[in-house]
């Protein structure tokens, strides 16, 4: 049988009354615990583990694949609608979507993400059916000093987003960078800027500092201001659903943050923030309405939505090929297969081909169901921003704290929440932008690891770094990226590179 | 409003665990080997009825040494409590300079282990152990070694490997991975000279052929395992990832041992045996004074191992 054909079948499979239930029961959970910040589908899946051990393979595997998909997407509800990023992938699509909430187009905000979620999560499933064994292929080629020029690269288009108000922008960049040295060093093992408290050790949470940065310092930022008569912020505005125009300004990025985040999703030291970070650089850079980025571009939502979605399918081509799991949730599948007697890695496409294929049409399905159930309910979903204020803020802190503390029972953890929220509250009294400071907490660790680690294995020998065509390559773009803006900037040009500092709130 | 209204039911049920009789707490994030050794417990407990509503809990970070620091000052006394931990704890504690040690807790039982392999990507020209140590006492800088974290159980391998060859432990050239996954990787993409790891990582791919295991660190070769252990191949290493359950500090002799009877029990039913041959983990089960004798050996081993790899002062 061809691939086709296991496909098809596996399908049939995915598609019985039955299994349609248990991919149900997975996106809606997925989906529940996306929205809560702080829980993640890892959690989910260990949870459930002992569950779906009394279900079938197939059975498990299609909710399995619902959780995973419906967590990636459940994210993007909440920065959307409350500026409170559920997961660290969606902290990007809060910048946009949650100005376009304000401005009464959170229907649209909803629906491209949705909608894109959807587009990339097909396309992905596709590649990842069909191109997995080339791809790892490739995949496996980003050692060290790759990894490290990709992070030099996300650095640069990040940092170059922050626009004409640099220096804010970098004093909140470098801030997540010093706090990102808290903890023990993974190369060397030895304790870092931790102070004797062991609950520093293993540095700070990303989502609970996204959590107490965007949730916290957002409730913190409200309640401080004077209540005003004028609410017209959540008012719905124009339809709830998508325009011909939005359509139109939505497809390409969607296809753009495909192509950006299946691969990096692929590679074993990537992750889904990477490839959100890059798709919305991208797409500032290439949109036709650069100044409308700070204040609710459809762009700025469509790309990395599509991007963390379609690296959610990314990271099961080094699982399924090699048996290694690159996110928490992949490890928590593998405990899954391997419950089942299954031992994923470069034999199980052979060895077991009913099985694999049977999951990759789980996800299609589990994809197409996530479509079916959130389309509809993003008419009820934007009905939260009319819920007063004081409720609405009473309710994300609740639900910030009960993710905290779910994820990790420790009242430091707690404490830091706190802590974080208020630092939070005091930058946006002082017009600091609050996603540098995220980005560098998430990317700081990742190129030290990686330059380190290279320049150990070279030993000491720095030439190594540009010594590699994929390295060469992108440290050239990232150079370019750096100079090409100084360049129209000296020419006058400055105005076109908006800001994204200062106004995020 | 729905999805808020289940998860918010679904985090009560996280963060207020209900009345039990064993909760177990896992000192790790969920997935990983001690996750994973916490909820099959809970599993065979709950289905075999020694502990029908056993839960599980996490408690994750520093090497496991935030739970076991956690759970030694809540539960003094307390028969209902366990903690899984194992040989990685060891080295974190020692590391880490934890206040907490494993002698705040009571150890119970060594429940299941595996031992580590070295292995060398197909490609590689270095044949067998012999080679690899040829080249190590060549030039030690220039034998780079892919492993898991720090200070961890690979850590800890590839320092006897260089002592038991007469090599300076200190100038090994280790390269931390954050798991057994990224370091396959590196193997795979020819970016390093060797790797370390548990067996049960690079299993797969070396039968595929992509990798050429060159020794185990069993005291005996491993049936079904084509591959000499060390000590075969001239070094002294007998190295086991072993895994275990404690029970809380303060217990009376006859609290210690309905624990230790209900553990014997879970260890030895069919059920567990199914669930350690399904998840390919060795059954290397012990307890009493032998397992406390073992666990002080190991202590004083890794300490000294870890002080001449530079990481405990």
């Amino acid at each position: 049988m061809g691939a086709f054909d296991f496909l098809m079948q596996g399908l049939a499979t995915a598609a019985e009354p039955m299994m349609l239930l248990y991919a149900l029961i997975g996106v809606t959970l997925g989906t529940a615990v996306g929205v809560l910040p702080g829980i993640g589908p890892a959690l989910t899946v260990a949870l459930l583990l002992p569950v779906t051990y009394r279900l079938d393979p197939a059975g498990s595997l299609i909710m399995f694949a619902g959780i995973y998909y419906g967590g990636m997407y459940g994210g993007s509800t909440t920065s959307i609608l409350l500026n409170t990023p559920g997961e660290s992938a969606s902290i990007i699509t809060a910048l946009e979507g949650n100005k376009m909430a304000r401005r009464g187009r959170g229907g649209p905000a909803l629906a491209t993400a949705a909608i894109g979620s959807f587009v990339a999560g097909l396309i992905a499933t596709l590649l990842l059916a069909f191109l997995a064994p080339s791809i790892v292929q490739i995949a496996l080629k980003m050692g060290p000093r790759e990894n490290f020029a990709l992070m030099v690269l996300a650095f640069v288009t990040v940092s170059a987003a922050l626009g004409d108000s640099a220096l804010r922008g970098l004093t909140s960049l470098f801030l997540g960078l010093a706090l990102a040295c808290v903890g023990i060093d993974q190369l060397t093992g030895q304790a870092r800027l931790s102070f004797g408290v062991p609950e520093l050790l293993d540095g700070i949470e990303v989502t609970t500092m996204a959590v107490a940065m965007f949730a916290v310092g957002e409730a913190l930022a409200i309640a401080g201001t004077r209540v005003q008569a004028d609410e017209s912020v959540t008012a719905v505005k124009g339809s709830v659903w998508m325009s011909r125009k939005d359509w139109a300004r939505s497809w390409k990025p969607w296809l753009r943050g495909t192509a950006i985040g299946f691969p990096i999703g692929a590679m074993p030291a990537g992750g889904a923030e990477i490839g959100t970070f890059l798709s919305y650089a991208t797409e500032k850079k290439l949109s036709k309405h650069p100044e409308e980025f700070g204040n609710g571009a459809i762009e700025g939502v469509a790309g990395p939505e599509a991007a963390n979605n379609a690296s959610a399918a990314g990271t099961l081509v080094p699982l399924l090929t090699l048996g290694l799991p690159t996110s928490a949730t992949a490890a928590i599948m593998l405990a899954g297969f391997q419950q089942f007697g299954l031992q994923p890695g470069p034999l199980l496409f052979a060895t077991n081909p009913t099985l694999v294929w049977g999951l990759i049409a789980s996800l299609l399905i589990a994809n197409a169901m996530l479509l079916i159930l959130n389309l509809p309910l993003i008419g009820l979903w934007v009905k939260l921003l009319t819920v007063p204020k004081p409720w609405l803020y009473a309710g994300i802190l609740l639900f910030a704290t009960l993710g905290t503390i779910g994820a990790n029972p420790s009242s430091f953890e707690l404490g830091m929440l706190l802590g974080f929220g208020v630092l939070g509250y005091v930058m946006r009294l002082f017009g600091y932008p609050i996603a540098p400071i995220v980005v560098g907490l998430i990317l700081g660790p990742m190129a030290e690891q990686q330059l380190r680690r290279a320049l150990s294995i070279s030993q000491g020998d720095w030439t190594v770094l540009v010594q590699s065509p994929i390295a060469a390559t992108l440290l050239a773009l990232a150079a370019l990226a750096l100079i090409v803006p100084l360049i129209l900037r000296a020419r006058g040009k400055g105005q076109v590179l908006t800001q994204m500092a200062g106004d995020e709130d | 409003m729905k999805h808020l209204v289940l998860a918010s039911l679904f985090a009560s049920a996280i963060a207020l665990p209900a009345m039990a009789d064993y909760t177990i707490i896992a000192p790790a994030n969920p997935g990983g080997g001690w996750d994973q050794t916490a909820r099959t417990m809970q599993q065979v407990m709950q289905e075999d009825g020694i502990s029908p509503s056993a839960q599980v809990q996490n408690v994750p970070g520093a090497g496991g040494t935030i739970g076991l620091a956690q759970f030694s000052s809540q539960n003094k006394g307390n028969p209902d409590a366990l903690i899984v931990g194992g040989y990685v704890m060891v080295g974190a504690i020692l590391t880490n300079n934890s206040p907490v040690s494993l002698k705040d807790v009571t150890p119970i039982a060594r429940l299941t282990g595996e031992y580590e392999a070295i292995v060398v990507p197909a490609a590689s020209d270095i044949q067998d152990m012999a080679g690899l140590v040829a080249k190590l006492k060549e030039n030690p800088g220039a034998v780079s070694w892919a492993g898991g974290s720090a200070g961890g159980t690979d850590h800890i391998a590839v320092g006897m490997i260089a002592k038991a060859a007469g090599v300076d432990p200190t100038k090994i050239n280790y390269i931390a991975y954050s798991g057994g996954g990224e370091a396959l990787a590196a193997i795979l993409g020819n970016q390093v000279t060797a790797g370390v790891s548990s067996l049960g990582e690079f299993e797969a791919q070396v039968k595929a052929g992509t990798l050429r295991l060159l020794a185990v660190s069993a005291p005996e070769r491993i049936e079904g395992v084509d591959a000499p252990t060390l000590k075969e191949s001239g070094l002294d290493i007998d190295l086991q990832n072993w895994r275990m359950v404690a029970a809380a500090p303060g217990l009376s002799d006859e609290q210690k041992a309905k624990v230790t009877a209900d553990i014997e029990k879970m260890a030895k039913s069919e059920n567990w045996q199914k669930q350690l041959s399904d998840k390919g983990w060795m059954d290397t089960y012990l307890a009493g004074p032998e397992f406390d004798a073992q666990l002080e050996a190991d202590v004083t081993a890794t300490q000294a191992i870890l002080k001449d790899i530079g990481l405990v002062k």
